[in-house]
Protein backbone atom coordinates (compact mmCIF):
# COMPACT_ATOMS: atom_id res chain seq x y z
CA UNK A 1 0.00 0.00 0.00
CA UNK A 2 0.91 3.67 -0.28
CA UNK A 3 3.41 4.29 3.05
CA UNK A 4 4.26 0.54 3.13
CA UNK A 5 3.11 0.06 6.63
CA UNK A 6 1.03 -2.82 8.26
CA UNK A 7 -1.56 -3.84 6.28
CA UNK A 8 -4.62 -2.81 8.32
CA UNK A 9 -8.40 -2.87 6.97
CA UNK A 10 -8.56 0.87 7.49
CA UNK A 11 -5.43 1.77 6.15
CA UNK A 12 -6.87 -0.51 3.38
CA UNK A 13 -9.84 1.50 2.42
CA UNK A 14 -8.22 4.50 3.05
CA UNK A 15 -5.59 3.69 0.05
CA UNK A 16 -8.61 3.05 -2.03
CA UNK A 17 -10.68 5.95 -1.13
CA UNK A 18 -7.50 8.35 -2.25
CA UNK A 19 -7.30 10.19 -5.33
CA UNK A 20 -3.75 10.82 -7.43
CA UNK A 21 -4.25 14.83 -7.10
CA UNK A 22 -1.59 16.81 -8.96
CA UNK A 23 -2.11 20.75 -7.01
CA UNK A 24 -0.47 23.40 -5.28
CA UNK A 25 1.57 23.03 -2.36
CA UNK A 26 0.66 25.82 0.27
CA UNK A 27 2.18 26.40 3.80
CA UNK A 28 0.02 24.19 5.52
CA UNK A 29 1.91 21.34 4.05
CA UNK A 30 4.20 19.56 6.06
CA UNK A 31 7.40 19.24 2.97
CA UNK A 32 6.63 22.99 2.63
CA UNK A 33 8.02 23.68 6.09
CA UNK A 34 11.10 24.70 7.36
CA UNK A 35 11.92 21.45 8.89
CA UNK A 36 11.44 19.72 5.69
CA UNK A 37 14.01 16.29 5.53
CA UNK A 38 13.34 14.67 2.12
CA UNK A 39 11.43 15.67 -1.07
CA UNK A 40 10.67 18.98 -0.01
CA UNK A 41 8.96 21.41 -2.02
CA UNK A 42 8.65 25.31 -2.02
CA UNK A 43 5.18 26.80 -1.54
CA UNK A 44 3.59 27.61 -4.61
CA UNK A 45 5.00 24.33 -6.53
CA UNK A 46 3.03 22.73 -8.03
CA UNK A 47 3.57 18.59 -7.46
CA UNK A 48 1.98 15.17 -6.72
CA UNK A 49 0.20 14.39 -3.60
CA UNK A 50 1.77 11.47 -1.81
CA UNK A 51 -0.32 10.91 1.15
CA UNK A 52 -4.28 11.89 1.61
CA UNK A 53 -3.64 14.26 4.17
CA UNK A 54 -1.25 16.20 1.65
CA UNK A 55 -4.29 16.28 -1.09
CA UNK A 56 -6.80 17.41 1.31
CA UNK A 57 -4.49 19.93 2.03
CA UNK A 58 -4.41 21.55 -1.35
CA UNK A 59 -7.70 23.14 -1.59
CA UNK A 60 -9.36 23.74 -4.82
CA UNK A 61 -5.97 23.89 -6.63
CA UNK A 62 -5.29 20.24 -7.60
CA UNK A 63 -6.56 17.76 -10.01
CA UNK A 64 -7.55 14.10 -9.34
CA UNK A 65 -5.08 13.10 -12.45
CA UNK A 66 -7.07 9.76 -11.99
CA UNK A 67 -10.66 9.78 -12.38
CA UNK A 68 -10.34 12.99 -14.53
CA UNK A 69 -7.71 11.03 -16.93
CA UNK A 70 -10.07 7.91 -16.58
CA UNK A 71 -12.87 10.26 -17.23
CA UNK A 72 -11.30 11.77 -20.23
CA UNK A 73 -10.13 8.09 -21.77
CA UNK A 74 -13.39 6.82 -21.24
CA UNK A 75 -14.82 9.60 -22.95
CA UNK A 76 -11.98 8.82 -26.10
CA UNK A 77 -13.68 5.49 -26.11
CA UNK A 78 -17.06 6.97 -26.47
CA UNK A 79 -16.58 8.84 -29.05
CA UNK A 80 -13.82 6.58 -30.87
CA UNK A 81 -16.31 3.58 -31.11
CA UNK A 82 -19.31 6.06 -31.98
CA UNK A 83 -16.80 8.18 -34.39
CA UNK A 84 -16.63 4.61 -36.14
CA UNK A 85 -19.81 3.97 -36.53
CA UNK A 86 -20.87 7.51 -38.27
CA UNK A 87 -17.70 7.26 -40.57
CA UNK A 88 -19.40 3.75 -41.71
CA UNK A 89 -22.77 5.06 -41.92
CA UNK A 90 -24.59 4.05 -44.56
CA UNK A 91 -28.24 3.58 -45.82
CA UNK A 92 -27.40 0.13 -47.09
CA UNK A 93 -26.87 -3.28 -44.85
CA UNK A 94 -25.03 -1.74 -41.65
CA UNK A 95 -21.94 -3.79 -40.34
CA UNK A 96 -22.13 -5.34 -36.71
CA UNK A 97 -20.49 -2.19 -34.52
CA UNK A 98 -23.12 0.18 -36.86
CA UNK A 99 -26.18 -2.41 -35.86
CA UNK A 100 -24.62 -1.91 -32.39
CA UNK A 101 -24.33 2.12 -32.22
CA UNK A 102 -27.85 2.62 -34.40
CA UNK A 103 -29.48 0.30 -31.31
CA UNK A 104 -28.21 2.66 -28.84
CA UNK A 105 -28.97 5.77 -30.87
CA UNK A 106 -32.02 4.85 -31.50
CA UNK A 107 -32.81 4.04 -28.23
CA UNK A 108 -31.62 7.77 -27.10
CA UNK A 109 -33.67 8.83 -30.23
CA UNK A 110 -36.86 7.76 -28.99
CA UNK A 111 -36.88 8.64 -25.25
CA UNK A 112 -35.35 12.01 -26.17
CA UNK A 113 -38.58 12.81 -29.04
CA UNK A 114 -40.74 11.14 -26.12
CA UNK A 115 -39.54 13.57 -23.07
CA UNK A 116 -38.29 16.66 -25.06
CA UNK A 117 -41.27 18.52 -26.57
CA UNK A 118 -39.06 21.37 -28.35
CA UNK A 119 -38.60 21.14 -31.92
CA UNK A 120 -35.39 22.64 -33.34
CA UNK A 121 -32.69 22.13 -30.78
CA UNK A 122 -29.62 19.92 -31.48
CA UNK A 123 -27.94 19.62 -28.80
CA UNK A 124 -30.25 17.75 -26.37
CA UNK A 125 -30.22 13.86 -28.44
CA UNK A 126 -26.54 14.40 -28.88
CA UNK A 127 -26.02 15.26 -25.25
CA UNK A 128 -28.53 12.61 -24.11
CA UNK A 129 -26.38 10.51 -25.99
CA UNK A 130 -22.99 11.39 -24.79
CA UNK A 131 -24.23 11.44 -20.84
CA UNK A 132 -25.68 7.66 -21.02
CA UNK A 133 -22.57 5.94 -22.50
CA UNK A 134 -19.70 8.11 -20.71
CA UNK A 135 -21.44 7.63 -17.65
CA UNK A 136 -22.23 4.12 -18.56
CA UNK A 137 -18.40 3.77 -19.41
CA UNK A 138 -17.71 5.68 -16.20
CA UNK A 139 -20.01 3.30 -14.08
CA UNK A 140 -18.80 -0.06 -15.97
CA UNK A 141 -15.23 0.79 -13.86
CA UNK A 142 -16.54 -0.35 -10.75
CA UNK A 143 -16.69 -3.97 -12.01
CA UNK A 144 -13.38 -4.32 -12.55
CA UNK A 145 -12.12 -6.15 -9.80
CA UNK A 146 -11.03 -2.93 -7.35
CA UNK A 147 -7.28 -4.19 -6.58
CA UNK A 148 -6.60 -4.87 -10.35
CA UNK A 149 -5.27 -1.33 -11.54
CA UNK A 150 -4.36 -0.32 -8.46
CA UNK A 151 -1.63 -3.13 -7.98
CA UNK A 152 -0.64 -2.64 -11.03
CA UNK A 153 0.12 1.38 -10.69
CA UNK A 154 1.40 1.02 -7.10
CA UNK A 155 3.95 -2.21 -7.98
CA UNK A 156 4.91 -1.35 -11.49
CA UNK A 157 4.24 2.25 -12.55
CA UNK A 158 4.64 3.60 -9.24
CA UNK A 159 1.82 5.28 -8.66
CA UNK A 160 0.49 5.73 -5.01
CA UNK A 161 -2.87 6.36 -5.54
CA UNK A 162 -5.03 5.00 -8.48
CA UNK A 163 -8.99 5.78 -8.16
CA UNK A 164 -10.58 3.89 -11.74
CA UNK A 165 -14.05 4.64 -11.29
CA UNK A 166 -14.30 8.60 -12.41
CA UNK A 167 -18.21 8.10 -11.29
CA UNK A 168 -17.28 7.89 -7.40
CA UNK A 169 -15.58 10.92 -7.24
CA UNK A 170 -17.99 13.75 -6.86
CA UNK A 171 -15.47 15.84 -8.60
CA UNK A 172 -16.42 14.00 -11.57
CA UNK A 173 -20.55 13.52 -11.42
CA UNK A 174 -20.82 17.25 -10.04
CA UNK A 175 -19.00 18.55 -13.18
CA UNK A 176 -20.88 16.63 -15.45
CA UNK A 177 -23.97 18.11 -13.56
CA UNK A 178 -22.17 21.89 -13.97
CA UNK A 179 -22.03 21.44 -17.47
CA UNK A 180 -26.09 20.42 -17.34
CA UNK A 181 -26.66 23.35 -15.19
CA UNK A 182 -24.99 25.82 -17.66
CA UNK A 183 -27.08 24.45 -20.40
CA UNK A 184 -30.36 24.97 -18.52
CA UNK A 185 -29.27 28.38 -17.88
CA UNK A 186 -28.14 28.87 -20.98
CA UNK A 187 -31.51 27.74 -22.58
CA UNK A 188 -33.58 29.54 -20.06
CA UNK A 189 -32.42 32.68 -21.06
CA UNK A 190 -32.28 32.30 -24.61
CA UNK A 191 -35.78 31.02 -24.90
CA UNK A 192 -37.51 33.44 -21.87
CA UNK A 193 -35.06 36.39 -21.54
CA UNK A 194 -33.28 37.12 -18.85
CA UNK A 195 -36.41 39.08 -17.79
CA UNK A 196 -38.21 35.58 -18.58
CA UNK A 197 -36.08 33.87 -16.56
CA UNK A 198 -35.97 35.86 -13.80
CA UNK A 199 -39.47 36.47 -13.18
CA UNK A 200 -40.41 32.59 -13.40
CA UNK A 201 -37.84 32.76 -10.36
CA UNK A 202 -39.66 35.41 -8.89
CA UNK A 203 -42.96 35.68 -9.61
CA UNK A 204 -43.74 31.95 -9.02
CA UNK A 205 -45.82 29.95 -7.42
CA UNK A 206 -46.63 33.16 -5.18
CA UNK A 207 -48.06 36.48 -5.99
CA UNK A 208 -45.62 38.93 -6.94
CA UNK A 209 -45.63 40.98 -3.86
CA UNK A 210 -44.03 37.90 -2.48
CA UNK A 211 -41.57 37.41 -4.76
CA UNK A 212 -38.68 37.41 -2.16
CA UNK A 213 -39.92 34.37 -0.72
CA UNK A 214 -40.46 32.77 -4.50
CA UNK A 215 -36.77 33.53 -5.23
CA UNK A 216 -35.54 31.73 -2.57
CA UNK A 217 -38.13 28.81 -3.54
CA UNK A 218 -37.18 28.86 -6.82
CA UNK A 219 -33.98 29.45 -6.31
CA UNK A 220 -33.06 26.29 -4.12
CA UNK A 221 -35.27 24.53 -6.51
CA UNK A 222 -33.14 25.55 -10.13
CA UNK A 223 -29.77 24.76 -7.34
CA UNK A 224 -31.02 21.56 -6.50
CA UNK A 225 -31.26 20.46 -10.24
CA UNK A 226 -27.47 19.76 -10.59
CA UNK A 227 -26.70 19.56 -6.90
CA UNK A 228 -28.87 16.45 -7.13
CA UNK A 229 -27.96 15.00 -10.51
CA UNK A 230 -24.25 14.79 -9.47
CA UNK A 231 -24.61 13.64 -6.27
CA UNK A 232 -27.40 11.03 -6.72
CA UNK A 233 -24.82 9.38 -9.82
CA UNK A 234 -21.92 9.91 -6.84
CA UNK A 235 -23.61 8.48 -3.83
CA UNK A 236 -24.89 5.30 -5.64
CA UNK A 237 -21.31 4.59 -7.34
CA UNK A 238 -19.42 5.45 -4.19
CA UNK A 239 -21.60 3.19 -2.19
CA UNK A 240 -21.15 -0.03 -4.63
CA UNK A 241 -17.56 1.09 -5.26
CA UNK A 242 -17.43 0.68 -0.91
CA UNK A 243 -19.10 -2.57 -0.81
CA UNK A 244 -16.79 -4.00 -3.51
CA UNK A 245 -13.98 -3.09 -0.54
CA UNK A 246 -15.95 -3.84 1.96
CA UNK A 247 -16.34 -7.51 0.46
CA UNK A 248 -12.32 -7.30 -0.70
CA UNK A 249 -11.87 -7.12 2.71
CA UNK A 250 -13.27 -10.88 3.34
CA UNK A 251 -10.78 -12.71 1.25
CA UNK A 252 -8.42 -15.13 3.79
CA UNK A 253 -9.12 -17.97 5.24
CA UNK A 254 -11.21 -20.34 3.16
CA UNK A 255 -14.27 -19.83 4.21
CA UNK A 256 -14.36 -15.82 3.86
CA UNK A 257 -12.52 -16.21 0.70
CA UNK A 258 -15.47 -18.40 -0.78
CA UNK A 259 -18.28 -16.45 0.72
CA UNK A 260 -16.61 -13.38 -0.25
CA UNK A 261 -16.21 -14.80 -3.66
CA UNK A 262 -19.69 -15.84 -3.87
CA UNK A 263 -20.60 -11.88 -2.29
CA UNK A 264 -18.75 -10.22 -5.00
CA UNK A 265 -20.30 -12.24 -7.85
CA UNK A 266 -23.86 -11.27 -6.58
CA UNK A 267 -22.85 -7.76 -5.88
CA UNK A 268 -21.33 -7.33 -9.69
CA UNK A 269 -24.28 -8.75 -11.42
CA UNK A 270 -26.44 -6.68 -9.25
CA UNK A 271 -24.23 -3.39 -9.58
CA UNK A 272 -24.73 -4.36 -13.47
CA UNK A 273 -28.20 -3.20 -13.05
CA UNK A 274 -27.28 0.13 -10.95
CA UNK A 275 -24.65 1.11 -13.25
CA UNK A 276 -27.05 1.14 -16.29
CA UNK A 277 -29.96 2.38 -14.45
CA UNK A 278 -27.91 5.27 -12.86
CA UNK A 279 -26.67 6.23 -16.18
CA UNK A 280 -30.15 5.94 -17.48
CA UNK A 281 -31.54 8.46 -14.67
CA UNK A 282 -28.39 10.84 -15.00
CA UNK A 283 -29.59 11.37 -19.01
CA UNK A 284 -33.30 11.26 -18.19
CA UNK A 285 -33.35 14.01 -15.91
CA UNK A 286 -30.42 16.35 -18.28
CA UNK A 287 -32.74 16.03 -20.75
CA UNK A 288 -35.77 17.27 -18.42
CA UNK A 289 -34.73 19.58 -16.93
CA UNK A 290 -33.80 20.84 -20.96
CA UNK A 291 -37.33 20.54 -21.82
CA UNK A 292 -38.28 22.31 -18.90
CA UNK A 293 -35.81 25.59 -19.88
CA UNK A 294 -37.22 25.62 -22.88
CA UNK A 295 -40.94 25.91 -21.47
CA UNK A 296 -41.85 29.38 -21.02
CA UNK A 297 -44.52 29.39 -18.68
CA UNK A 298 -47.75 31.73 -18.47
CA UNK A 299 -47.93 34.71 -17.07
CA UNK A 300 -49.03 34.35 -13.48
CA UNK B 1 -12.74 14.11 -1.58
CA UNK B 2 -13.06 17.84 -1.59
CA UNK B 3 -14.19 19.90 -4.68
CA UNK B 4 -10.99 20.88 -6.69
CA UNK B 5 -10.05 22.25 -10.29
CA UNK B 6 -11.11 18.67 -11.49
CA UNK B 7 -14.92 20.08 -11.50
CA UNK B 8 -14.08 22.69 -13.38
CA UNK B 9 -12.00 20.18 -15.50
CA UNK B 10 -14.72 17.61 -16.36
CA UNK B 11 -17.38 20.13 -17.48
CA UNK B 12 -14.79 21.69 -19.97
CA UNK B 13 -14.48 17.92 -20.85
CA UNK B 14 -18.31 17.48 -20.80
CA UNK B 15 -18.78 20.68 -23.32
CA UNK B 16 -16.17 19.51 -25.89
CA UNK B 17 -17.34 15.66 -26.00
CA UNK B 18 -21.17 16.95 -26.57
CA UNK B 19 -19.98 19.16 -28.99
CA UNK B 20 -17.83 16.92 -30.87
CA UNK B 21 -21.21 14.49 -30.33
CA UNK B 22 -23.34 16.64 -31.81
CA UNK B 23 -21.31 17.53 -34.62
CA UNK B 24 -19.44 14.20 -36.10
CA UNK B 25 -21.56 11.25 -34.55
CA UNK B 26 -25.08 11.98 -34.26
CA UNK B 27 -25.81 13.83 -37.37
CA UNK B 28 -24.31 10.99 -39.42
CA UNK B 29 -25.78 8.19 -37.73
CA UNK B 30 -29.41 9.84 -37.65
CA UNK B 31 -29.36 10.73 -41.12
CA UNK B 32 -28.04 7.10 -42.36
CA UNK B 33 -30.96 5.50 -40.02
CA UNK B 34 -33.41 8.31 -41.68
CA UNK B 35 -32.89 7.52 -45.25
CA UNK B 36 -32.35 4.18 -45.14
CA UNK B 37 -35.65 4.24 -43.74
CA UNK B 38 -37.39 5.54 -46.29
CA UNK B 39 -35.43 3.42 -48.81
CA UNK B 40 -37.32 0.73 -46.87
CA UNK B 41 -40.59 2.69 -46.90
CA UNK B 42 -39.81 3.46 -50.79
CA UNK B 43 -38.73 -0.09 -51.48
CA UNK B 44 -42.59 -1.58 -50.08
CA UNK B 45 -44.47 0.63 -51.32
CA UNK B 46 -42.75 0.00 -54.74
CA UNK B 47 -43.68 -3.77 -54.67
CA UNK B 48 -47.10 -3.18 -53.44
CA UNK B 49 -46.99 -1.15 -56.53
CA UNK B 50 -45.29 -3.58 -58.97
CA UNK B 51 -48.10 -6.62 -58.02
CA UNK B 52 -50.91 -4.10 -58.41
CA UNK B 53 -49.32 -3.48 -61.74
CA UNK B 54 -49.06 -7.24 -62.43
CA UNK B 55 -52.18 -8.01 -61.26
CA UNK B 56 -53.80 -5.38 -64.12
CA UNK B 57 -51.17 -6.23 -66.74
CA UNK B 58 -52.71 -10.18 -65.89
CA UNK B 59 -56.33 -8.84 -65.77
CA UNK B 60 -55.61 -7.26 -69.34
CA UNK B 61 -53.86 -10.25 -70.24
CA UNK B 62 -56.69 -12.17 -70.30
CA UNK B 63 -59.00 -9.94 -71.22
CA UNK B 64 -57.05 -9.69 -74.49
CA UNK B 65 -56.78 -13.53 -75.38
CA UNK B 66 -59.92 -13.39 -74.46
CA UNK B 67 -60.63 -11.09 -77.27
CA UNK B 68 -58.35 -12.55 -79.49
CA UNK B 69 -60.29 -15.92 -79.56
CA UNK B 70 -63.39 -14.71 -80.03
CA UNK B 71 -62.17 -12.50 -83.36
CA UNK B 72 -60.33 -15.92 -84.15
CA UNK B 73 -63.35 -17.73 -83.67
CA UNK B 74 -65.30 -14.58 -85.88
CA UNK B 75 -62.80 -14.79 -88.69
CA UNK B 76 -63.09 -19.08 -89.00
CA UNK B 77 -67.10 -18.52 -89.14
CA UNK B 78 -66.53 -16.00 -91.98
CA UNK B 79 -64.22 -17.73 -93.37
CA UNK B 80 -66.22 -20.99 -93.35
CA UNK B 81 -69.45 -19.29 -95.14
CA UNK B 82 -67.39 -16.92 -97.49
CA UNK B 83 -65.95 -20.88 -98.66
CA UNK B 84 -69.66 -22.47 -98.59
CA UNK B 85 -71.32 -19.11 -100.42
CA UNK B 86 -68.42 -19.72 -102.99
CA UNK B 87 -68.49 -23.46 -103.32
CA UNK B 88 -71.81 -22.69 -104.39
CA UNK B 89 -72.13 -19.86 -106.35
CA UNK B 90 -69.16 -22.17 -108.44
CA UNK B 91 -71.79 -24.79 -108.17
CA UNK B 92 -74.20 -22.26 -109.91
CA UNK B 93 -71.67 -21.19 -112.88
CA UNK B 94 -71.05 -25.09 -113.21
CA UNK B 95 -75.04 -26.01 -113.73
CA UNK B 96 -75.23 -22.52 -116.11
CA UNK B 97 -72.51 -23.20 -118.18
CA UNK B 98 -73.92 -26.91 -118.32
CA UNK B 99 -77.14 -25.58 -119.45
CA UNK B 100 -75.45 -23.26 -121.98
CA UNK B 101 -73.44 -25.93 -123.81
CA UNK B 102 -76.34 -28.32 -123.99
CA UNK B 103 -78.37 -25.69 -125.70
CA UNK B 104 -75.72 -24.94 -128.09
CA UNK B 105 -75.60 -28.58 -128.38
CA UNK B 106 -79.86 -28.75 -129.30
CA UNK B 107 -79.42 -25.94 -131.68
CA UNK B 108 -76.68 -27.47 -133.59
CA UNK B 109 -78.40 -30.76 -133.94
CA UNK B 110 -81.43 -28.98 -135.17
CA UNK B 111 -79.52 -27.25 -137.36
CA UNK B 112 -78.29 -30.72 -138.58
CA UNK B 113 -81.59 -32.17 -138.75
CA UNK B 114 -83.06 -28.87 -140.93
CA UNK B 115 -80.04 -28.85 -143.37
CA UNK B 116 -80.66 -32.84 -143.41
CA UNK B 117 -83.90 -32.56 -144.12
CA UNK B 118 -83.75 -29.63 -147.04
CA UNK B 119 -80.95 -32.16 -148.39
CA UNK B 120 -83.22 -34.81 -148.09
CA UNK B 121 -86.34 -32.40 -150.14
CA UNK B 122 -84.00 -31.65 -152.74
CA UNK B 123 -82.75 -35.43 -153.43
CA UNK B 124 -87.17 -35.94 -153.44
CA UNK B 125 -87.51 -33.96 -155.63
CA UNK B 126 -85.14 -35.45 -158.02
CA UNK B 127 -85.69 -38.62 -156.92
CA UNK B 128 -89.27 -38.29 -157.98
CA UNK B 129 -88.51 -36.75 -161.17
CA UNK B 130 -86.70 -39.51 -162.13
CA UNK B 131 -88.83 -42.16 -161.09
CA UNK B 132 -91.75 -40.03 -163.10
CA UNK B 133 -89.53 -40.58 -166.01
CA UNK B 134 -88.82 -44.00 -165.58
CA UNK B 135 -92.81 -44.44 -165.05
CA UNK B 136 -93.80 -42.35 -168.25
CA UNK B 137 -90.71 -43.14 -170.22
CA UNK B 138 -90.66 -39.81 -170.97
CA UNK B 139 -88.79 -36.29 -170.18
CA UNK B 140 -90.86 -34.95 -167.53
CA UNK B 141 -90.04 -30.78 -167.87
CA UNK B 142 -89.10 -29.88 -164.68
CA UNK B 143 -89.85 -25.78 -165.38
CA UNK B 144 -93.52 -27.60 -166.66
CA UNK B 145 -94.22 -29.44 -163.30
CA UNK B 146 -91.95 -26.91 -161.08
CA UNK B 147 -95.45 -26.17 -159.06
CA UNK B 148 -96.44 -29.73 -158.73
CA UNK B 149 -93.13 -30.64 -157.46
CA UNK B 150 -92.37 -27.79 -155.15
CA UNK B 151 -95.69 -29.04 -153.66
CA UNK B 152 -94.49 -32.17 -153.02
CA UNK B 153 -91.16 -31.22 -151.03
CA UNK B 154 -93.41 -29.28 -149.30
CA UNK B 155 -95.38 -32.42 -148.20
CA UNK B 156 -92.58 -33.77 -146.67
Amino acid sequence: MASGGPLTAEGYIQHHLTNLVYGQFNEGHARAQAGCQEHCVAVGDWGFAQTAEEASQMGFMAINVDTMGWSLVLGLIFLFIFGRAAKQATTGVPSGLLNFVETIVDFIDDLVRSTFQHSGNALVAPMALTIFVWVFFMNLMDLIPVDWIPFVAEHYLHIPFMKVVPSTDPNITLGMAFGVFMLIVYYSILKKGAWGFFSELAFHPFPKWMFPVNLILEGVNLIAKPVSLGLRLFGNLYAGEMIFILIALMYGGLVMSVAGGVLQLAWALFHVLVITLQAFIFMVLSVVYLNQAHDVMEEH
Amino acid sequence: MSITLTLIGQSIAFFVFVWICMKAIWPPITEAMAARQKQIADGLAAAERASLDLELAQKRATDELKDAKAEAAALVEEARQRAAQMVEEAKEDARAEGAKLLEAARADIEREVNRARETLRKDVAVLAVAGAEKVLGQAVDAGAHAALLDDLAKQL
